[in-house]
């Protein structure tokens, strides 16, 4: 197969834009596609001081990356929920991409914080891993932009784990959430960062291709409760339509877009109560974070390690 | 021809390209990326006996 743009041997063929590309031209496909998202639906601009969520993983590591080149300076954030021989490798990776990009990266260690890794803590917090995961890993991710300056956070999320979430909201018809998903999550002045997700209309399998061709080291291993993720059925069921149909998943997404915004205006804005200890969005009183935080009795602030490649003054 | 996939080593059937490959293996092809001696390539890739072949999942659950 030869590339559309130059003629040279192309190393990937895009079923869903008709288009065959050279690891040059795929590149910079890739890199104009984040660009183009980013300034068309204003997810980042001149005056923000953002922050990557990044997991060692393909998705967040490259875009970690791409919004550098780009000139999108950014600065990372890494959780670490103590997850045996997987975490501690994921750290690795971020850590070896912040050297790269000379960048810093705040550090948040469950462990440290808890005495807990998020396996036990799900246990006897009584809610699944990945649910108790989610949990913390939101909270905290905006609460360093607070406690740090920041305004703006930028999640990794690609296309795939996008359409499969709006299946299954879609599936049980989830009310609640269904309508709130899209590329950017509005701030709430004082209690909540903007949040935003570059990668939106990039799929697993371009981000994957990016992050080889750019030899960005990531981590290849699943973490290890994901296993029997649902998020994995409807990404299968999705990726065999795609493959009859290419272009559906992109056309899911994109339609979503367009009627969301139009309900979204319909709806009434919901009002939102605050922790009254952290001042993050919680219906009803203290918020989860908080009241894990006094079960275990800890007070005070939450501490951020710093990552600063060797070299980095600032 | 070797063959590997998610990290494990398999013997296949000699098959002309890697579009023949993915689909004797039943590989959906949104799903995996295939590098032969060490390169990316496109299905329509011809497939010579000692090609080294690796099958990279892009899914990533969580
Ligand atoms: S699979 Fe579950 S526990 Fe693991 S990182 Fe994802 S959400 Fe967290
Ligand atoms: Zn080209
Ligand atoms: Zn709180």
């Amino acid at each position: 197969m030869k590339c559309r743009v130059c003629g040279g041997n192309a190393v990937i063929n895009l079923k869903a834009y008709n288009n065959a590309l050279c690891a040059r031209d795929f590149i910079s496909f890739l890199e104009n596609r984040v660009l183009k998202t980013i300034q068309r639906y204003r997810l980042i601009s001149d005056e923000d001081r953002p922050l990557v969520a990044v997991s060692g993983g393909k998705d967040s590591l490259s875009l970690w990356y791409i919004l550098n080149r780009l000139g999108y300076t950014s600065e990372g954030i890494y959780i670490d929920l103590g997850i045996e021989g997987y975490s501690s490798l994921s750290l690795d990776k971020v850590k070896s991409m912040a050297d790269m990009l000379q960048r810093k990266v705040y550090i948040f260690h469950l462990m440290e914080t808890l005495g807990k890794g998020i396996d036990s803590l799900s246990r006897i917090i009584k809610r699944s891993t990945c649910s108790a995961c989610g949990m913390i890993k939101r909270y905290i991710m905006n609460r360093v932009c607070m406690d740090r300056g920041y305004n703006v956070i930028i999640t990794g999320h690609n296309l795939d784990d996008e359409a499969s979430a709006l299946l299954g909201n879609i599936l049980y018809w989830k009310d609640e959430y269904l309508w709130k998903k899209g590329l950017e999550l509005k701030e709430t002045e004082g209690h909540l960062s903007k949040k935003v997700k570059p990668l939106f209309l990039c799929s697993e399998r371009e981000m994957a291709a990016y992050a080889i061709l750019k030899e960005i080291d990531y981590v290849r291993d699943e973490c290890p409760f994901s296993v029997d993720a649902k998020s994995l059925v409807y990404k299968d069921i999705l990726n065999r339509i795609e493959e009859s149909s290419p272009g559906t998943k992109l056309q899911f997404l994109k339609g979503y877009l367009k009627v969301s915004r139009t309900i979204k205006a319909q709806r009434k804005k919901e009002d939102i109560d605050y922790c009254p200890i952290c001042g993050y969005p919680a219906s009803g009183g203290i918020c989860s974070f908080c009241r894990i935080m006094e079960r275990f009795g800890i007070e005070g602030g939450i501490k951020f390690d710093e990552y600063k490649p060797v070299g980095l003054s600032t | 021809m070797i063959v590997e996939i998610d990290g494990k080593t398999i013997a296949v059937e000699k098959v002309p390209n890697v579009m023949r490959l993915m689909e004797k293996l039943s590989i959906n092809k949104e799903a995996y990326l295939v590098i032969v001696n060490d390169r990316l390539v496109t299905e329509d890739y011809r497939l010579n006996k000692d090609d080294s072949v690796k099958l990279i999942k892009v899914v990533s659950g969580g």
